[in-house]
C-alpha cells in the first residue's frame, strides 16, 4: 500500500482537528485547567472534570479510533493523533491517551468480548492498559498479573489515569502464557492503589486484583504478538500528546518574549531569548513529520509503523524535554512559580516522556533496526 | 519522501513517466576524474566539462527548467521540476555545475528581469553553457548583507562599477555574476540596485578574480574585483533603488523558501536512502579503541538521532505542502536550509567519529576510511552553515517571522 501524500490528513480531519482546538479553548483555558488541577486541597482523583469527558464521548471522540462495526467513527489513526495532540495542547485531565491506546489494542483483539469493549467504549467509558509490569517491560509475556479460572490476582503497576477509568485491559499469565483480559472497575476483588506522581493533570496508580473476575479478551499464550501489534499506537498517541503540550509551551514562552520587558525591550529581542526558542520549535516540527507519518504508517504502511513511531516518539521525548526546560527558564522567576501555568505543562511532559520509552529507549531500538537487521 | 505522489496531475503523471525512461536509458557514466562533494569545490576544467555534459543532457530531456516557459528555454510545464527532481534523487544522478545560476540568478531573472534578458539569459543558463555566480558577499558586508559599498555610478545608460566582492563560488568559470551594488550612498536599503554582469567577458578590463583557498585545501570560490568596469543600463533587474527587494527573491530560493522549485540532482549517486546507510556501513568496519563501532552504544545512539534528523528532514518537505499540517506558511520552508545544513554536519562530524583514530585519515591518505569523505565533509558543511545567511541569521529570521519577536537589527 502506497502512503498518501497528505498523511491522510484530508478535509475531515481537518475538521476534527479545528473543532477540538476550539472545544478545549472554550471548555478548558488555561486558568480553567489551573483551577481545577492546581488549587490548594484538591486531591488526585478529583482533578479532572468528568461532564468534560462526557461532551467528547457525546462528540463521538472517544470512539474517533474504534471501527465503524463496533458503533465508532472508524477514522484514520492520523484523526485520533490529531485529537490527541490537541487533548496535549490544552492539557486535558482526562484519560483520553489510555482510552486511544487500548482501543487499537481491543481491535487487535479480534474477538466479541473486545469488540463489546470498544462498543462501550464509544458510549464514554474510559479504559486504562494494565500491561507492564514492576520492571516496566511491556513485550512477550511480562506481567505481574496471575489468571486463574476465570479471575485474575496480582498488583499491576503504572496504571495511567487508573482512577478515572471504567474498566481495565490486563495482561495476565495463564497455563500457555500471557493472555489479554478485561476487568471492570469496581468489581469485587478490585482495588486501586494510587501513586504520587509529579503530574498534576493525570493520575496514576496500581491495579490491585485478588480473584476479581476477567474477561477473556484473548486466550493465554496470545497477548504478547497482540501487544507487539499495538506497539506503534501506544508510542504514538503519546508522542501526539507531547507534541501539542510542547507547542503549547512554546507558543506561551513566545507570548511572554514578546511582552516582556528588560533593558527597555521585549525580551524577545535577545538572541539569548530568540535562538533558544526557534531551535524549539525546529525539534517540535521534526517530532511532527515523524508524528504523522507514524500516524499515516499504522493505517497505510504497517510493515512500516513500528519504526516510524520509534522516531515519533524519540523525536517527540526530545523535543517536550528541551522545549519544557526553555519554557521554565525563559519565563524567570514567575516561571518557577506553582501560579504560572507553565508548571502544570512541564510536570505533563515529564511524565509522558517517561510514558513508553523515553528519547534513549527509542533510539536504542533504532540503533537496532537501523545496524543489526539487514533489512534496516 | 520522495516516493510518488498519489496525486500526480495527469501532466505529472505522464512526465514522471518520461523521466524514469530517459534516466535509466542516459545515467551518465562514472566520471572520469575524481568530483568534489557539491558543484561550489568545482576546481578544474576536466570536472567542469564533465558536469556540464550532464546539465546539457538532462536540459534538453526537460528535466533542468521544466517549468520555465518555452520561450525563456524552459520545457513550459507545471509543477514538474519537483517531479524531476525526485526521480534524479531516486536514480541518483550527479548534481549539476550551475547551482548558482538555477537556484540563484534564474528565478531573480524571472521575477525580476525585462522580457529581453529572460530570452538572452535564462536558455544558457539551463543548460549550462553559461555559468553564473553571486556578487553579494564583501570584506564589510556579510550576514549585514546591505551595508555592501561596491558602487555604481550612472552615466547616462551606462554604469561604472568600482568594488570588491568575496566568498564568490565559481567566479574562476562563470559568464555572468548577479550583482548587488550601491547607486545612493545616502540610503542604506533603497540605496541598492541589482544587475546582471558578464565577468567573463570583461576578465582583465575592469574586473579581475583571484582564488580563495578553503580551509578543505580546495579552491572554488574567489574574489572578484571591479575597476571602473562599465556595463549596459539594459542589464538592470527592476528599479534603481530596489535592490534589496530583488536580493529577497534571490536569498528566498537560496534558501529553500522560494516560490520556484530549484533543478536538483541527486549529487553523491546516494540516491534515496541518504547518509545513514554509509555510516551503518563505516561502523561495522571501524574500530574505536579496540571495540567494533557498531557495537558502541553511544555511537549506535547517535546513528539513531540522525536517522531521526534526516528522516525528519524529509517528512518536514512533504508536511510543508499540506496547509492543514503547517500552522504558519512560512514555518516549515524557512527551516530548510538551516536544518539541512546542520544535519550534513552533524553526519560530517559523526562519520568522524565513527572512524576512530583513523578519523583524522584525509582524501590523500589511501588507508583513509570511505575515501576521506567524512572530515572533507564536515568542513565543507561549514560553507552552508555560513553561506546563504549565516545559522545565527536564519535563527533571527525564523524568531521574527514565525514567533514574531522583536528585531535583532
Amino acid at each position: 500500500m502506497a502512503m498518501p501524500a497528505n498523511f491522510g490528513f484530508g478535509e475531515e480531519e481537518q475538521m476534527l482537528r479545528d473543532a477540538a482546538r476550539k472545544f478545549f479553548a472554550d471548555n478548558l483555558p488555561s486558568d480553567r485547567l489551573h483551577r481545577l488541577v492546581a488549587a490548594p486541597g484538591v486531591a488526585g482523583a478529583e482533578r479532572w472534570d468528568p461532564g468534560l469527558w462526557e461532551q467528547m464521548a457525546a462528540l463521538g471522540w472517544t470512539g474517533i479510533a474504534v471501527p465503524e462495526r463496533c458503533g465508532g467513527v472508524g477514522m484514520p489513526v492520523v484523526a485520533a493523533v490529531a485529537l490527541a495532540e490537541e487533548a496535549g495542547r490544552a492539557g486535558l485531565p482526562a484519560p483520553l491517551v489510555g482510552t486511544l491506546q487500548a482501543s487499537r489494542l481491543l481491535v487487535g483483539c479480534a474477538s466479541a468480548a473486545a469488540d463489546a469493549a470498544l462498543g462501550d467504549i464509544v458510549a464514554g467509558q474510559a479504559v486504562a492498559l494494565a500491561i507492564t509490569d514492576a520492571r516496566g517491560a511491556w513485550r512477550g509475556d511480562a506481567c505481574e498479573l496471575v489468571w486463574q479460572d476465570g479471575t485474575v490476582t496480582g498488583t499491576a503497576p503504572w496504571v495511567q489515569d487508573a482512577t478515572k477509568c471504567a474498566a481495565f485491559v490486563v495482561k495476565a499469565r495463564g497455563p500457555a502464557g500471557a493472555g489479554l483480559y478485561l476487568v471492570r472497575a469496581g468489581a469485587p476483588g478490585v482495588t486501586i492503589v494510587p501513586d504520587a506522581i509529579v503530574d498534576l493533570t493525570r493520575d496514576q496508580g496500581s491495579l490491585v486484583l485478588a480473584g476479581a473476575a476477567a474477561i477473556e479478551l484473548v486466550a493465554s499464550g496470545g497477548a504478547a504478538a497482540v501487544v507487539a501489534e499495538a506497539e506503534a499506537a501506544l508510542f504514538i498517541f503519546v508522542a501526539a500528546d507531547l507534541c501539542g503540550a510542547a507547542e503549547w509551551l512554546l507558543q506561551t514562552t513566545a507570548e511572554y518574549a514578546r511582552v516582556r520587558q528588560q533593558f527597555d525591550r521585549p525580551i524577545g529581542f535577545f538572541q539569548a531569548v530568540k535562538h533558544p526558542l526557534v531551535d524549539v520549535m525546529m525539534s517540535i516540527d521534526l517530532a511532527r513529520s515523524h508524528l504523522y507519518n507514524a500516524a499515516c504508517a499504522i493505517d497505510h504502511e504497517p510493515e512500516r509503523a513500528l519504526r516510524a513511531a520509534h522516531m515519533a516518539k524519540a523525536a517527540a521525548a526530545d523535543a517536550a524535554r528541551f522545549g519544557a526546560s526553555r519554557a521554565v527558564q525563559l519565563h524567570g522567576g514567575i516561571g518557577f512559580t506553582w501560579e504560572c501555568y507553565v508548571q502544570l505543562y512541564f510536570k505533563r511532559q515529564l511524565h509522558n516522556e517517561a510514558l513508553f520509552g523515553d528519547g534513549d529507549w527509542h533510539r536504542a531500538r533504532l540503533g537496532a533496526m537501523l545496524i543489526d537487521t539487514a533489512a534496516a | 519522501m520522495s516516493e510518488p505522489n498519489r496525486k500526480d496531475s495527469p501532466e505529472q503523471t505522464q512526465f514522471r513517466e518520461h523521466c524514469r525512461a530517459w534516466l535509466a536509458a542516459n545515467l551518465p557514466p562514472e566520471s572520469p576524474v575524481r568530483l568534489p562533494q557539491s558543484a561550489l569545490e568545482i576546481m578544474t576544467r576536466e570536472q567542469l566539462d564533465y558536469l556540464q555534459t550532464w546539465q546539457k543532457s538532462a536540459y534538453e530531456a526537460g528535466l533542468v527548467g521544466s517549468d520555465y516557459p518555452v520561450e525563456h528555454g524552459g520545457a513550459g510545464r507545471t509543477d514538474c521540476q519537483r517531479i524531476a527532481n525526485e526521480e534524479m534523487q531516486r536514480s541518483g544522478t550527479p548534481y549539476f555545475p550551475n547551482i548558482i545560476g538555477l537556484g540563484m540568478a534564474a528565478p531573480t531573472v524571472f521575477y525580476h528581469g525585462s522580457d529581453a534578458l529572460k530570452c538572452q539569459l535564462l536558455p544558457k543558463l539551463l543548460s549550462g553553457e553559461e555559468i553564473w555566480c553571486q556578487g553579494f558577499s564583501e570584506p564589510g558586508a556579510g550576514s549585514d548583507l546591505a551595508s555592501v559599498q561596491t558602487f555604481a555610478e550612472r552615466r547616462g545608460d551606462r554604469w561604472v562599477i568600482n568594488g570588491h566582492k568575496v566568498w564568490t563560488s565559481l567566479a574562476h568559470f562563470a559568464s555572468w555574476m548577479i550583482l548587488l551594488a550601491r547607486t545612493d550612498k545616502s540610503s542604506k536599503y533603497d540605496g541598492l540596485t541589482y544587475f546582471v554582469v558578464p565577468i567573463r567577458a570583461a576578465l582583465g578590463k575592469g574586473v579581475s578574480v583571484r582564488p580563495l583557498i578553503k580551509m578543505t585545501g580546495e579552491t572554488g570560490f574567489n574574489e572578484v574585483i571591479f575597476e571602473d568596469l562599465e556595463i549596459d543600463d539594459a542589464l538592470r533587474l527592476d528599479a534603481v533603488g530596489k535592490g534589496w527587494t530583488v536580493a529577497m527573491t534571490t536569498l528566498a530560493h537560496e534558501r529553500g523558501a522560494g516560490i520556484l522549485v530549484t533543478p536538483q540532482a541527486g549529487g553523491s549517486r546516494l540516491g534515496d536512502a541518504g547518509l545513514v546507510p554509509v555510516l551503518v556501513a563505516l561502523a561495522r568496519e571501524s574500530w574505536r579503541q579496540g571495540q567494533c563501532a557498531a557495537d558502541d552504544p553511544v555511537i549506535r545512539s547517535r546513528l539513531a538521532e540522525l536517522a531521526v534528523r534526516e528522516e525528519g528532514f524529509r517528512l518536514n518537505l512533504k508536511r510543508a505542502r499540506i496547509a492543514g499540517l503547517t500552522d504558519h506558511p512560512m514555518r516549515l520552508v524557512l527551516q530548510y536550509k538551516l536544518l539541512m545544513s546542520e544535519i550534513a554536519q552533524e553526519a560530517g562530524r559523526l562519520g568522524m567519529d565513527i572512524a576512530g583514530a583513523a578519523g583524522s585519515l584525509y582524501v590523500s591518505d589511501p588507508a583513509a576510511p570511505q575515501a576521506g569523505r567524512w572530515p572533507l565533509a564536515y568542513m565543507n558543511s561549514f560553507g552552508f552553515t555560513i553561506a546563504a545567511g549565516t545559522s545565527e541569521v536564519q535563527r533571527n529570521i525564523l524568531g521574527e517571522r514565525v514567533l514574531g519577536l522583536a528585531k535583532s537589527k
